[in-house]
């Protein structure tokens, strides 16, 4: 079974034998690529050196923390635990809403040959085109009159959003590949198109839909301005907006700010170390299609 | 195994003769059934926020349109308020000094890292992965955390810039002069690990032979990369542009997280002025002018593109 995955990760390793001269210069080349991570994360290792050092306050940060101080993350964990606990649900949510619009979009697209395929395909491209700040500028006032501001489910449908383009066009260009003559096995057994789709076409594009659930997750784990624009009380507020709006009251205590960041930021790098296969495929696969 | 197939027969359950066009019929609505959700749902939260917000853009928005639910039309009012205000003018040529320095060097170095990783050596694909990281976290995450990296007087540049003796007074983000430059920074920052990882793809998919029948001709590596590499890429190169320009010409996140706009106006953007007209002020004629501009600017760009991209397919 090709895959998506399997194009961009695996190429480019196999190591030549040429000798000790050759295997010399490769491992510079490690040790520059080293130094290249090293400038790239220090603004990571900053947030974690500062969440380990809450007693700095607005004073200098010393570059290593003296000690493992932990009363920063306890902070955070009571100011902003509840805030990390809505983006999960929200998140959870627009990954649902997501895949259970967009891969049955997916397959649609790739496979029934329905009149007005090419256009939904380009119109799909094409909103990528739209800030998001003009959606929220006339979702709000929807919003509004349908009684969705301030409501997880409202939230939900609107991150779901970020992420369904996206889906549509990964999912779809896995599925246009998949051998006709299975899908056909399918309906001489007797399958409707349900069965079939669910039966045979959700399993063999497992790859696919895990890299679209992992990005519509990080789209709505990291949306902050649909968060800030269709909320005005305090109900639903996932931890992107609780720490933005955190800065704003607790200047000069960084040290609990940078942990909420630290925390904020777990769930990207989970995600990375397990399923860094997924990203990788879904940052080509989704763009140059 | 044998007899079971030949006791069923594919006919044996169907009705007799059923009409061929309703049954084609049938089956184009159910066909319909597994695409129409998502047209519905992009029509919804892509489409009519389009022409919603033309409308609005002729309309009398007030604090008070929430409670009485009015807003009356008021002509081309909204329009030139926005235009007069120099405010406009300076957010449109801040967005477009952002978009282009950050592309530039977003991609730049992204090609740099790219060509740089292309090669084999151990740990290629840890560090590679690794390096994504950046991208992955939440943009207004990263940009408080720059926020704090930047301060004047206790942030770590500063600090780590005085102790190489190089200044370290420079107000990065609170000197009108300096502000957007620092935003600028930051997001080729944030945007390198995507530039990288598709112009990576891209070399990737270059045949090696070409290059050994560039190094057995004894071209340079220059030669190489001006005559086999940048062409190859030109496809990808368009893609990463492309993309590149549309996340970047409507930021918001980052800018509200780095200087909230400040200081003195200095990094105000469209993307910000857009959310400060509807948001704050909650004049939302004024809010949808703006954001149609930006929808204007994406749609000059986009037409662009796809022309070169018809003209380069003949």
């Amino acid at each position: 079974m090709a895959s998506v995955t399997s194009t961009q990760t695996s190429a480019g390793h196999p190591s030549t034998g040429g000798g000790q001269r050759r295997s010399r210069r490769s491992w510079g080349s490690t040790v520059a690529g080293v130094i290249v991570l090293c400038v790239m994360l220090f603004p990571l290792y900053w947030m974690l050196n500062t969440a380990l050092q809450p007693e700095s306050g607005l004073l200098k940060v010393d570059p290593v923390p003296g000690s493992l101080d932990l009363s920063g993350f306890s902070k955070a964990i009571t100011d902003q635990g509840g805030h990390l606990l809505t983006s999960l649900v929200v998140s959870l949510g627009a990954v649902v809403i997501c895949l259970a619009i967009a891969a049955p979009a997916a397959y649609g697209l790739a496979r029934f040959g329905l009149r007005g395929s090419k256009t939904i395909v380009f119109g799909t491209l094409i909103t990528q085109m739209v800030p998001g700040i003009v959606i929220a500028n006339a979702l709000y006032n929807s919003y509004v009159d349908l009684g969705l501001v301030n409501s997880y489910f409202g939230l939900m449908l609107a991150d779901a959003s970020l992420g369904i383009p996206f889906s549509i066009v990964l999912m779809r260009s896995f599925m246009v590949s998949i051998p006709g003559e299975v899908i056909e096995a399918a309906q001489m057994d007797g399958a409707g198109p349900v069965r079939t789709f669910v039966a045979v076409v959700l399993p063999m594009s497992r790859n696919s839909l895990i890299t679209s659930g992992l990005f519509a997750f990080l789209f709505s784990w990291s949306d902050f301005m649909f968060a800030l624009t269709l909320n005005t009380t305090d109900e639903v507020k996932p931890v992107t907006l609780g720490i933005y709006q955190y800065i704003g009251a607790h200047v000069g205590d960084w040290g609990s700010v940078m942990a909420a960041s630290v925390l904020s930021a777990i769930p990207a790098a989970i995600l990375l170390v397990l399923a860094q296969k997924y990203i990788a495929a879904g940052i080509t696969g989704g763009s140059v299609k | 195994m044998t007899t079971s197939t030949v006791t069923a027969p594919a006919s044996a359950g169907k009705p007799a003769a059923p009409d061929p066009a309703r049954l084609r019929r049938r089956r184009g609505i159910a066909q319909w059934g597994f695409v129409a959700p998502a047209v519905v749902f992009m029509l919804l939260f892509f489409g009519y926020p389009l022409v919603r917000n033309v409308v609005m853009s002729f309309q009398h928005y007030t604090p008070k349109t929430f409670f009485t639910g009015e807003a009356p039309f008021n002509g081309g009012d909204n329009w030139a308020d926005v235009f007069q205000d120099a405010l406009f003018g300076k957010a449109l040529w801040h967005t477009l000094v952002f978009t282009a320095g950050s592309l530039l060097g977003q991609f730049c170095i992204g090609l740099a890292l790219a060509v740089f990783f292309n090669r084999r050596f151990p740990l290629n694909g840890v560090l590679r992965s690794l390096i994504l990281l950046p991208w992955l976290v939440p943009m207004v995450v990263s940009g408080i955390v720059w926020r704090r990296i930047l301060d004047q007087d206790t942030g770590v540049l500063n600090s780590f810039l005085d102790t190489i003796g190089l200044g370290g007074h420079t107000p990065w983000l609170t000197s009108p002069g300096m502000a957007l430059f620092s935003v600028v920074l930051v997001n080729i920052w944030i945007g390198i690990p995507f530039n990288m990882v598709i112009l990576y793809g891209g070399l990737q998919e270059i045949p090696r032979e070409l290059y050994e029948a560039a190094s057995l001709d004894g071209a340079s590596a220059w030669r190489t990369f001006r005559s086999i590499t940048l062409p190859m890429l030109k496809p990808v190169v368009t893609v990463v542009l492309v993309l590149g320009f549309m996340s970047t010409v409507k930021i918001l996140d980052l800018i509200l997280a780095l200087t909230d706009g400040g200081p003195a106006d200095s990094t105000q953007t469209l993307g910000t002025l857009t959310y400060q007209n509807s948001f704050v002020q909650l004049d939302f004629g004024a809010g949808a002018v703006v954001g149609n501009v930006l929808i204007l600017i994406s749609a000059v760009f986009a037409v662009f593109y796809l022309r070169a991209n018809r003209t380069e397919g003949k």
